[in-house]
This record gives C-alpha cells, sequence and structure tokens, in this order.
C-alpha cells in the first residue's frame, strides 16, 4: 500500500521584509510528510527549517505557496484551529498551572469533557512517566522533567501532526541520548506524525525515518538515513553529515584521477572535474604499493577513546 | 563547635538589632506617632473653637453614622455622609476600573515595543508627575468647564447646542482621577507584562485556544501581581484624594478627604475628622486585605 501523505508544502516561499531587502528563509519548498513517520528537518542555524516548522504551525503565513493537511488546504488556518501541536524549544509551559494543568490546557480549550481532560492527563502523564509529579509547578522541575511535560501537553490533544522545534538542545548530553530513545518511543507508541527539527546529524540519524536536509532556505535532500548518508546529493549534504573527505579530481573511465595523479576506481557517469566524497570508515591503511591504494602520509593519531581519528 | 558558631550567630543578630535601633524608634515614632494622636483625638470631646476638650466621648465614632437632631437630641442615621462614603469607595472602584482599562493596552504596547524605544515611551508616561497636582487638575478643568476646550469644540462642531454639564459633577472628579492616577497603573503593570514570556502566547494558540481565551486563561492569571499592584496603588490614593474632588467635584461632591478637611476647619468638629480618618484608615486596610486575599489564590506561593 502505499503510505499517504498527511503534510504537504507546495512550492512555499517565505521572505522576511520588504522589497530588495527582504530575506528569503524559504525559497520554493515542497516536501511531502507521511502519516505515521518519523521526519526530521536537519540543517545549519539560518537554514530555515524553523520557519516551515512555523508554518505548518501556523505561527507565520507564507508569502507563496500552500500547505496541506490531508489533502485539505490549512494555509491560512490560524494555529488554533489546526489539529498540529509544538514542542517549543524553550518548552514555554505555563507557570502558573500545574504540571496536570498544563497537560490538560489543550483538552480543555477544546471544551473536551472534564472527565475525558482527566483520563487523558492521567494516560499522558504516565506516558511520560511523570505520575508523581501532577501537582507540582512546572518552575519545580528539572530540565528533563519540563521536557516531558512539553511533550505530554502537546500529545495530549491527540494531534495528527507533532512539531519539535530543536526540544533537546537544551538538555546535556547524556539526558539527550535517553530523550532521544524515549521521542522515539513515544512516536511508536502513539502512531502520531512526528516532525523535528535539528542541527545535530547524529540526532537526525538516529531517530528518523526519513531526513529532509536543508540550507539556504531550500531543501537539499529527502531521504532515509541510509540514503543521506550513503548517497548524498551534493557536496553540501556530504559535508554536513557525517565527518567526510574531499578529494579534487577528474572523471575517467571506471575511475577518478586525483590531483596527484593516483587513480580511484569508481562507478561513476560524469566527465570533467569532480570532487570525491570519501568516508573515513570506508578509508582501510594498506601497505604502500597494494593494488588499488592511494600513497598517504599519516600527520598525526588522535586518541577519541573506541576509535582513533587519523588525519 | 555548632553551638559556639549558633551563640556567635545570635550575638551578632543582637548586634544587629541594637545598631539599628535608632532608626527604628526614628520610624515607629514618625509612622505610628500621628496616627497615635489621630486615634486619641477620636475619642475626645470637640472644643467651643475648634481643638479637643479632654473628657473622653464617643460622639466622634458615633459621629461617622449618625447625627443628633437639633430639636429632639434624637440620633437619626446622617444619610449625607453615608452618600459621602459611598461616592467615595464608588469613584475609587471606577477610577481603578477605567485606569486598568486605559492602562493595560498601554503597558502591553510599551513592553512589546523595542527595548531602545521602550525606555522614551516610560519617559512619556512619567511627564505629568513635572508638575504640581493641583496645576494639573486646574488644567483638566480647563479643557472640561462649560466654556473650557472641550465644550468649545463639541458647540463649535454643532454636536451640541449648549455646553455639556461635566465640571462639578461625579464624572469630573472620575475624569481627574483617572488622568493623575493613570501612570501608577501603567507602571506596575507594564513591569509585570516586561517580565511575560510572549512565547506562551503562541503555546496557548497552538493548543486551541482563541485570542479571547490566551488573555483569560495565560495572560492574566501570570500578570496579576502587576494588577493587584497597581489597583492598590491608584485605589488607595483614590479613596483619600483631596484636590481632585475639592477643584473639580466643587463644594457639593464631597469625598471623605474633603469631609474629614471639612470637620477640622468649618466644622470644628477634631474627634468626628479624627474618627473618620481612622476608618478611611480601615477601610483601605480592609481593601487590602481582600485584594492580597484574592492574589493569592490559586497564584504560586514559590513565586
Amino acid at each position: 500500500m502505499e503510505p499517504t501523505v498527511t503534510i504537504s508544502a507546495r512550492h512555499v516561499v517565505k521572505a522576511f521584509g520588504q522589497g530588495s531587502s527582504s530575506i528569503r528563509a524559504l525559497d520554493d519548498v515542497s516536501v511531502d510528510i507521511r502519516r505515521g513517520e518519523f521526519f526530521t528537518l536537519l540543517g545549519p542555524s539560518g537554514c530555515g527549517k524553523t520557519t516551515l516548522l512555523r508554518l505548518i504551525a501556523g505561527f507565520e503565513a507564507p508569502t507563496a505557496g500552500e500547505i496541506l493537511l490531508d489533502g485539505a488546504d490549512i494555509t491560512r488556518l490560524p494555529p488554533n484551529r489546526r489539529p498540529v501541536n509544538t514542542v517549543f524549544q524553550s518548552y514555554a509551559l505555563f507557570p502558573h498551572l500545574t504540571v496536570a494543568e498544563n497537560i490538560g490546557f489543550g483538552l480543555r480549550m477544546q471544551r473536551r469533557p472534564a472527565a475525558e481532560v482527566k483520563a487523558t492527563t492521567e494516560r499522558m502523564l504516565a506516558l511520560v512517566k511523570l505520575d508523581t509529579l501532577a501537582g507540582r509547578r512546572t518552575s519545580q522541575l528539572s530540565g528533563g522533567q519540563q521536557q516531558r511535560v512539553a511533550l505530554a501537553r502537546a500529545l495530549a490533544p491527540a494531534p495528527k501532526v507533532l512539531l519539535l522545534d530543536e526540544p533537546l538542545s537544551a538538555l546535556d548530553l547524556k539526558l539527550r541520548k535517553e530523550m532521544q530513545i524515549e521521542l522515539k518511543r513515544l512516536q511508536m507508541e502513539t502512531g502520531i506524525t512526528f516532525i523535528f527539527v535539528t542541527h545535530d546529524q547524529e540526532e537526525a540519524l538516529t531517530m528518523s525515518d526519513r531526513i529532509g536536509v536543508m540550507s539556504n532556505g531550500q531543501l537539499q535532500q529527502v531521504g532515509t538515513p541510509r540514503e543521506i548518508y550513503t548517497t548524498p546529493m551534493n557536496r553540501f549534504v556530504a559535508g554536513f553529515i557525517g565527518e567526510t573527505n574531499f578529494l579534487a579530481g577528474t572523471a575517467g573511465p571506471g575511475a577518478v584521477v586525483l590531483q596527484g595523479g593516483a587513480r580511484v576506481v569508481a562507478e561513476h557517469d560524469r566527465t570533467g572535474a569532480v570532487t570525491l566524497a570519501i568516508r573515513p570508515e570506508q578509508v582501510r591503511i594498506v601497505p604502500a604499493g597494494e593494488d588499488g591504494a592511494i600513497p598517504a602520509r599519516v600527520r598525526d593519531l588522535v586518541y577519541f577513546g573506541t576509535t582513533r581519528i587519523i588525519i | 563547635m555548632a553551638r559556639a558558631a549558633d551563640a556567635a550567630r545570635r550575638a551578632s543578630d543582637q548586634r544587629g538589632w541594637l545598631l539599628s535601633l535608632p532608626a527604628l524608634i526614628l520610624l515607629f515614632l514618625a509612622a505610628s506617632g500621628p496616627l497615635i494622636v489621630v486615634l486619641i483625638y477620636s475619642f475626645l470631646s470637640p472644643g467651643q473653637y475648634g481643638n479637643v476638650v479632654w473628657n473622653f466621648s464617643l460622639d466622634g465614632w458615633r459621629g461617622i453614622l449618625f447625627s443628633r437632631d437639633i430639636f429632639d437630641d434624637t440620633l437619626v442615621l446622617a444619610d449625607a455622609h453615608l452618600t459621602i462614603f459611598w461616592r467615595s469607595v464608588w469613584l475609587s472602584v471606577m477610577t481603578t476600573v477605567i485606569t486598568f482599562a486605559i492602562g493595560f493596552p498601554t503597558a502591553w504596547f510599551i513592553a512589546t515595543r523595542p527595548p531602545a524605544q521602550r525606555a522614551m515611551w516610560l519617559f512619556l508616561i512619567t511627564i505629568p508627575f513635572w508638575t504640581n497636582l493641583l496645576i494639573r487638575t486646574f488644567a483638566i478643568n480647563e479643557v472640561i468647564r462649560n466654556e473650557g476646550l472641550l465644550n468649545s469644540l463639541l458647540i463649535w462642531t454643532g454636536i451640541t447646542e449648549r455646553p455639556i454639564q461635566i465640571v462639578y459633577t461625579d464624572t469630573a472628579v472620575l475624569i481627574g482621577m483617572a488622568y493623575v492616577y493613570l501612570p501608577l497603573m501603567v507602571l506596575p503593570l507594564f513591569a509585570a507584562i516586561d517580565r511575560f514570556d510572549l512565547r506562551l502566547l503562541e503555546a496557548g494558540y497552538d493548543l486551541y485556544a482563541s485570542r479571547g481565551q490566551v488573555l483569560r486563561r495565560i495572560i492574566l492569571p501570570i500578570v496579576k501581581p502587576g494588577i493587584v499592584a497597581g489597583s492598590i496603588l491608584v485605589f488607595v490614593p483614590s479613596l483619600g484624594a483631596y484636590v481632585t474632588p475639592r477643584v473639580l467635584g466643587g463644594g457639593k461632591n464631597m469625598m471623605i478627604g474633603n469631609f474629614i478637611e471639612l470637620q477640622f476647619t468649618q466644622g470644628r468638629n477634631w474627634p468626628l475628622g479624627a474618627a473618620l480618618s481612622m476608618m478611611l484608615l480601615l477601610i483601605v486596610m480592609g481593601a487590602l486585605l481582600i485584594y492580597v486575599r484574592a492574589a493569592n489564590r490559586g497564584t504560586d506561593p514559590h513565586g
């Protein structure tokens, strides 16, 4: 069965400022996000990924293009009428409400019956393992706990799509790893479509079903983590995801001749000047003169625990 | 070890008390002294030409609500006094409501300007404080009197044929007090809104709250301390207002402040004036108690 599309952005343009001084934060972005997938928007800061998220949430309107949800145009719908919820980078928890009241807020605004609000709140508290803190104020919680409240609050109204704007960036490394696993678990348990924004490529690779790599307001490549990693579409994607060595050379039949004169055997369909991207883990160190080897000099060794980086 | 440290701390605490004693005595005398004098006066008898006679009497306190009939010396409810109390409380409540209605959007506007502009707007808000209250009140009088700016304009544009009587009415007092006390509402509101995290608005909209619900369920509860502070700062001086009702309300539309003044001058009834002052104090304390109770309910005790 063909996977169905939940969110669809079509030729979306977002310009800030007016006239000639305007900046295009998004420049003709089109992407289809499938129902129930964990989709990550990955890119350096200022690439437009958060802007795209805000357009989907409805906080901002696109300059051109449209956004569809389950085939219906939601481009002009205000955020409070979109079945889409956001987990904010700053969490934006309501300081005057308790944990339970925060989680139930969306449901109360939707005027759901009190019994349902109570039941759902309890279910959400259990889901994010905060049952014992239901009556606390959010200011009394640790960063990780606040993060869970923000998640539960956004999940409680059972949105069609959950948007996550760099939610893990404020956590320390250990907690971040835990929350990555936690997020993946929540996504699988609830079956809700997650759109996750991050600049951390490792986070993107470990959690996502598919990744959209962005830079300069444009979507560079969309694909599974494996596709993105092994067959990057361009130099930006190859350089942004993982460690890569770039070698300039000239394409010839069945091989690429590097500037130093060494031949690298490669299957390709290019001609002329090319850039070769080689992942460090694909490099094997062999005795000089062995078949297919490129002469190289070891300049330094950096100890990294389990692995060593050879420069 | 611990006990020695404890004793040392206690000794230094005691020294602290001793050092602040002169200031405390001065504060006590300056703050409570006049109040105690007023309290004592309220239980004495009025002298013939003002002042008091050292004769214990409850007439001052009785005079707040009752007046003695000139002919048969029976006590009757002084409804004129009640009217003055009621007018004072009502005008003060209305002043608080009006300054809030105008002050909240103003404070919101200032707090959402870029930081560089905020100082300028706050500066503009405080400009009226540079001028004497009496002069500002006469300026208001100039605007609203029958031959004043407002009525001239209304007649000139043909909206009315005859001037509208505003000055020497409760409305005039209300306009005057709202104008005078508006900055006292704006400043604490600004301080509260300035601390408000605007990202919470997006969180609210995102969670299906309408604009009205965001205002009621998120903004107002969070800036409540500012609302309470502003209301107290406006309500308390409004209740004791003297200059504004005197200039804009004329002789008839008295508030408690004017009524008290009357007892110490033409009325020559210092005990009644003293008792009225004490009662004003009690009303203010009662109002504060209600405010603070209402403010604490449902807010975070941990700040």
